[in-house]
């Protein structure tokens, strides 16, 4: 059952994912890139992590992709936008950068995943029993990951002053 | 007595589906028609009372017509994304009420039936998570209809729904805090073990209020639509069934607004000054009782945002984006820092959780409302008019005094 579940899920997100990236209409694209997102969410439910499944819809496809949408619908792009890949280098350097993935996935496909990383089984949904499910993310993140969640803070801070003089070359 | 297990938690949960579903747009029905005779009643006519015994068939009367209207469909219009608008708006309104736990647990043969369609982990992240996906059937609807009303409303739409999220999830914050879990049976619990949180937590309540007439567009936040200015906003193109889709959205989403505030800050389904009804021999009577302790103060919620919707005027857009970063959400940041800093303190000082820690938690909401309050009014709106208007009289009489 969570196998028939896991492939549907799996199937929608890597369809949507293509019709994303082949889509001509930048809104059309924008609505199948909230279709993968919602699969992905789906599929965490399944490795048993409601709240990142929850923070997955939450942020990304309830308040990012909504911008997205809002943003192109105040540009009001047209249906045929110009793409970013341009001339025979583009396209050259756009086949290296899908080979480099290719390989990646390929090299990640052989390799056994270590032992470490694969819980015995029970092990998530005893922790959220016993501590709830945010409890479980809230304490490593804010005890043992402190330094690199902050600094995250950080890159987001330099995203938005980043922003702000891209938007307002005169301030 | 054990939860249910195995098919009949199947079928339990079928038939919670089917009456929590049917039960809402019941209520979205017989709410169409106490908002159209609510506002006859407050603007002093009569409003429909034609059909049927004082108009109570008005609905359905309406339902019928919608069914039978010309589904019209606008020429350039982008035609899938144009039919898929209502249904992102109807189904997010519907599914985000599936957490929420309407009454006690209720005993049965095969073993005590929860009273929410699913018990998630998450419990508010998911209500929060669904609700925020309903703003696409407002943009995409504006977008897709081809029309510069459509889209205006559309845009308004995405900009207040998003803004206002942020300060209703951060004055929810306060009640997760003083909560100390994300559970929506877990929160109504604590509540019963202690006080309501409106009083504790008065200040949050207040913006969660706010941000949720905003989240659910209506007066005094009805922007995208605003039928004065943009003819009827977003779904201005929309006729027949897909028009009264959105229409059910729009009280769906105050069903559950209102669920969600009575749930959070009003006890749940709990009963006021008597632990008979959370103490466990779980009985029917205790499910009825409680059942109907909790839609009571729904509808009371819901009677509110008529009230208000016949009371104030709209805001202006700049107005609106100003009140909701400039005031909301500063103030919600600021209430979640004083709550987790006092909440801290409670806990270092060691005082139990219960009455007494609720209490202490009221006088520092109170002394932090009048404040808040005090500083929004400034003597405008709280003996404002009226003391203007008095003012004016005793000026008056004393001229006429001086006179004779």
């Amino acid at each position: 059952m969570t196998l028939v579940a896991f492939w549907t899920f799996a199937a929608v997100a890597i369809a949507s994912a293509v019709l994303c990236i082949t889509r001509r209409s930048p809104v059309a694209s924008a609505l199948w890139l909230v279709n993968t997102l919602f699969s992905l969410a789906a599929i965490y439910v399944l490795l048993d992590a409601p709240f990142i499944a929850a923070i997955q819809v939450l942020v990304y496809a309830g308040a990012i992709m909504v911008l997205f949408l809002f943003v192109i619908m105040l540009l009001n792009l047209g249906r045929t936008a110009p793409g970013d890949i341009k001339g025979p280098w583009g396209r050259a350097v756009a086949v290296a950068a899908g080979l480099v993935l290719v390989f990646e996935l390929v090299a990640l496909w052989l390799a056994a995943p270590p032992g470490e990383l694969e819980l015995p089984a029970g092990t998530v949904a005893g922790t959220v029993a016993a501590r709830g499910a945010v409890q479980a993310v809230a304490r490593p993140l804010f005890q043992g990951y402190l330094v690199p969640f902050e600094v995250t803070s950080v890159l987001l801070l330099a995203a938005i002053v980043g922003a702000v003089v891209l938007a307002k070359r005169r301030l | 007595m054990s939860p249910v297990t195995g098919s009949a938690f199947f079928w339990t949960s079928v038939v919670k589906i089917l009456i929590v579903f049917g039960g809402i747009l019941s209520l979205v029905a017989f709410w169409t028609w106490v908002e159209r005779r609510g506002a006859g009643w407050i603007q002093n006519r009569l409003g429909p009372n034609r059909v049927g015994p004082e108009g109570l068939l008005q609905p359905a009367a309406d339902g019928l017509k919608n069914f039978l209207k010309e589904e019209t469909l606008p020429p350039f219009a982008d035609r899938f994304v144009f039919l898929l608008a209502p249904v992102m708006a109807f189904v997010p309104a519907l599914i985000t009420f599936a957490v929420v736990p309407f009454a006690s647990p209720l005993p049965t043969p095969w073993g005590l039936v929860s009273p929410a369609i699913a018990d998630l982990p998450v419990g508010f992240l998911y209500i929060l998570a669904i609700s925020s996906l309903g703003v696409y059937g407002v943009v995409l609807a504006g977008w897709s209809s081809n029309n510069k009303y459509s889209l205006l409303g559309g845009l308004r739409g995405s900009a207040q729904l998003i803004s206002y999220e942020v300060s209703m999830g951060l004055s929810a914050v306060a009640v997760l805090v003083l909560a100390g879990n994300i559970t929506m049976n877990e929160i109504v619990a604590r509540q019963q073990h202690s006080v309501w949180f409106v009083l504790p937590l008065s200040v949050a309540f207040l913006t969660f209020l706010i941000a949720s007439f905003a989240e659910t567009n209506r007066l005094p936040f009805d922007l995208p639509e605003a039928e004065a200015e943009l003819i009827a906003g977003y779904h201005t193109e929309y006729s027949a069934m897909k028009f009264s889709m959105f229409y059910i959205a729009e009280y769906s989403n105050m069903v559950t607004a209102s669920a969600l505030m009575v749930t959070l800050f009003f006890g749940g389904w709990d009963i006021p000054f008597t632990a008979w009804d959370n103490t466990p021999p779980w009985t029917v009577l205790k499910f009825v009782a409680t059942f109907a302790a909790f839609w009571l103060k729904v509808v009371a919620f819901l009677f509110a945002y008529v009230w208000v919707r016949w009371t104030l005027p709209r805001f202006r857009f700049d107005q609106l984006m100003d009140l909701g970063w400039k005031v909301l959400l500063p103030v919600a940041l600021g209430y979640v820092m004083v709550i987790a800093v006092a909440v801290w303190g409670l806990g270092a000082a060691g005082v139990p959780f219960g009455l007494g820690y609720g209490l202490i938690l009221t006088a520092v909401s109170a002394v932090l409302l009048g404040l808040l309050l005090w500083g929004l009014d400034r003597n405008r709106v709280i003996g404002g008019s009226a003391a203007r208007q008095r003012a004016r009289w005793l000026a008056d009489a004393a001229r006429q005094r001086g006179a004779a």
